[in-house]
């Protein structure tokens, strides 16, 4: 059990805090008293075995569990020191602001270039076409997929292949200017191609968008992440720096997950 | 984690018989009874395709070839004299403003009655249709001068003589030869079946009243179903709570689409008649009542069509913050609206051809002209059929055929019209 005082999390470039946080999905408790800060330089992941809450986590950060029927979320989560669960707290706003990228790319059934276009046009980020035209350039060539699609914008997004799926997702994702970004085991669908191309974008998205990643491939959270943290059984069991928390992990069962001994 | 938990299953569990024959004579006998049975449903199958298809050949065949000749109809070119007949019109009065109830008043019939004597004999004037008149007035109208002299026109021929014309034999066939010999008789489209409404005379009745009432209660029970049908889809799959109430109202409507329309034609009587004293046999009513029939398919149909979008699709969309509404209407509906028009092809063919409710509510009424709105009285296409073919009239036999084209051609339209939007709108997602 973590037991650091919120005083030592909060730093000047804390972008989301949680405190305290449970999460029942009806009797069932999936999340236990999860005290976590996100910062905005950094890239977070979650590492842990499966089912041991680290997705259901993700998905209060920007309250997707609310469409869950019976789920129930206590505690604070703050964006910005704002409470997100507060009543003055827009949920739309605030999806706009924590963008998700999910574990199977679900790109729409539209062209690429609607894909991208969807989020700025519904939130009225653009003010005319050439705008429009130039947020989609441009959230499009930080997702790493201009090139290969400029040419075909206008075919569908489903007809890409995973790897690219999932890049015009991230797109879709940056083209709402999100100040933090989500992503829910982005490349569990991909193959190891796709996945290091994921990787390589996800670096250098970092430190324009604070980034918190699910993931279950330790090499993964290793790679791109600054700091880690391990759940299990819904309880978060240590985090820190991701160099400490490979090298030299405080917690007996952080080793046996990390090296292997079961997952 | 917890203590390892043991690996292998003990030796014992192992089986010890020998290896299968995979390829002994049991084995074989097998292989053979398999690719038999697979042989056997295959041929059930084609039978079953040849089986209907052949019934729907023999249902065309036949209503193709009974109904065609209602759409023709045996003329007669008709000699009249009317600078010596006795018509009762000054031709001043066909310029002006009077001319139809001019010649309304010219004694046309006698006229025409005295001219057919004159040409075919005796019994001539039973050879024409009562419809001749409508002929020679028109003719008259157009051309006023043919007043001051003689001019043979082309007028329908009577009920009798259209049969034997047609080969159906009966009391006029005499009729007929007589009239061949004098080489008066000819055979024509009858555009007055697609533009007149129902009738006493076979020769006179048409197919529009029937067709335009139809069209506006279909247009009525489209307006109404496909709407409240799909807002209620959406509501009850993506608002709802699951609760006991929506358990309740699901059950309801999965009923409600089985219930038998006639019980639909009651409702409708006991509400829009009795107690909102709506008019009876309009389109209006029709259209209302069908609607309550249509709806509950729709409503099923759409729900199955929401539930199979890919939540993923809601996700993407809420994602970066879609509100629920434009997940709703920009991401969920169009892509299920494939489904909700396959469902609302199927509502709205049942409703076409529906009669049994329509005769609740009034909608059999003898209407002889056309509905000029939803609220006059007006027949739908099977009522029509079912009347015609409760007729005494051997005319009406072709008829009725010919009104049956008539329905399965607007249930054609129909659903191609609905078969078009719908791959349009699979092609475009």
């Amino acid at each position: 059990m973590v037991t650091t005082p919120m005083a030592d999390m909060q730093t000047p470039t804390t972008k989301m805090t949680a405190q305290g946080v449970n999460v029942f999905y009806g009797e069932k408790q999936a999340i236990n008293d999860v005290s976590i800060a996100v910062d905005l330089e950094d890239v977070t992941a979650l590492i842990g075995p499966s089912g041991c809450g680290k997705s259901t986590f993700l998905r209060t950060l920007n309250r997707m569990n609310d469409t869950v029927a019976g789920a129930r979320v206590e505690g604070r989560i703050t964006l910005d020191g704002e409470d997100i669960y507060g009543p003055d707290m827009d949920v739309v706003q605030l999806r706009a602001r924590v963008g998700m990228v999910f574990q199977k790319p679900n790109p729409f059934p539209k062209t690429i270039y609607e894909n991208v276009a969807y989020g700025p046009r519904i939130h009225g980020l653009a003010h005319s076409k050439a705008d429009l035209d130039e947020i989609v350039e441009k959230a499009l060539r930080r997702a790493g997929l201009w090139d290969e699609v400029k040419d075909r914008l206008h075919e569908s997004g489903t007809a890409l292949s995973g790897g690219q799926q999932q890049r015009l997702c991230i797109g879709r994702a940056i083209a709402v200017e999100p100040e933090v970004i989500l992503m829910d085991e982005p490349c569990s669908a991909l193959d190891p191609i796709a996945t290091a191309r994921i990787e390589e974008l996800i670096l250098d998205l970092r430190g324009n968008y604070a980034i918190v990643i699910v993931t279950h491939n330790m090499q993964q959270a290793a790679r791109v992440s600054q700091r880690t943290a391990f759940f299990h059984l819904g309880r978060l069991v240590e985090h820190g720096p991701t160099t400490e928390i490979f090298t030299n992990p405080r917690e007996e069962r952080t080793r046996d997950y990390i090296t292997g001994r079961y997952g | 984690m917890t203590s390892a938990a043991p690996l292998s299953q003990p030796a014992t569990g192992r089986r010890t018989a020998a290896p299968t024959a995979w390829r002994g004579d049991a084995m074989r006998r097998r292989i053979a009874r398999r690719y038999a049975a697979e042989r056997r449903f295959r041929l059930l199958g084609l039978a079953a395709v040849l089986l209907s298809a052949g019934f729907l050949a023999f249902l065309l065949v036949t209503m193709v070839g009974n109904g065609a000749r209602g759409f023709t109809r045996t003329e007669i070119a008709l000699p009249i004299d009317f600078q010596h007949s006795a018509i009762l019109i000054d031709p001043a009065a066909l310029t002006g403003p009077g001319a139809e109830q001019a010649i309304a008043n010219a004694n046309l019939p006698a006229v025409i009655d005295a001219a057919a004597n004159t040409a075919f004999g005796e019994g001539g004037a039973r050879m024409i249709s009562p419809g001749a008149q409508l002929a020679v007035r028109k003719a008259i109208l157009a051309d006023p001068a043919l007043l001051n002299g003689a001019a043979t026109i082309t007028v329908p021929a009577s009920e009798g003589v259209d049969l034997a014309a047609k080969g159906h034999g009966g009391a006029d066939e005499a009729a007929v030869a007589r009239l061949k010999q004098a080489g008066a008789l000819s055979t024509g489209f009858n555009l007055r079946f697609l533009t007149a409404s129902d009738g006493t005379d076979p020769t006179l009745v048409g197919i529009w009243g029937a067709l335009k009432g139809s069209l506006l209660t279909m247009s009525i029970t489209l307006g109404l179903s496909f709407p409240i049908g799909v807002f209620a889809a959406l509501y009850l799959e993506e608002y709802a709570p699951r609760n006991r109430w929506t358990d309740l109202i699901e059950v309801s409507i999965n009923n409600l689409a089985a219930v038998p329309s006639i019980i639909f034609g009651l409702l409708g009587l006991a509400i829009f008649l009795n107690l909102m004293h709506l008019p009876r046999s309009a389109p209006l009513v029709g259209g209302m009542t069908l609607a309550l029939m249509t709806m509950p398919v729709i409503v099923i149909a759409g729900r199955n069509a929401i539930k199979a979008v890919p939540p993923s699709i809601r996700d993407a969309a809420l994602g970066i913050g879609a509100s629920p509404v434009q997940v709703v209407f920009h991401h969920v509906l169009p892509l299920a609206l494939p489904g909700i028009l396959t469902g609302t092809i199927i509502g709205m063919a049942r409703a076409l051809g529906e009669t049994a409710p329509l005769l609740m509510i009034g909608m059999r009424a003898f209407v002889a002209s056309p509905p000029h709105g939803i609220t006059d009285p007006a027949s739908v296409l099977p009522v029509q059929i079912f009347l015609w073919s409760d007729e005494v009239g051997r005319g009406f036999i072709e008829k009725t055929s010919a009104a049956i084209i008539v329905l399965l051609l607007f249930l054609l339209t129909m659903n191609s019209i609905a078969i078009y939007l719908r791959n349009k709108f699979e092609k475009k997602w």
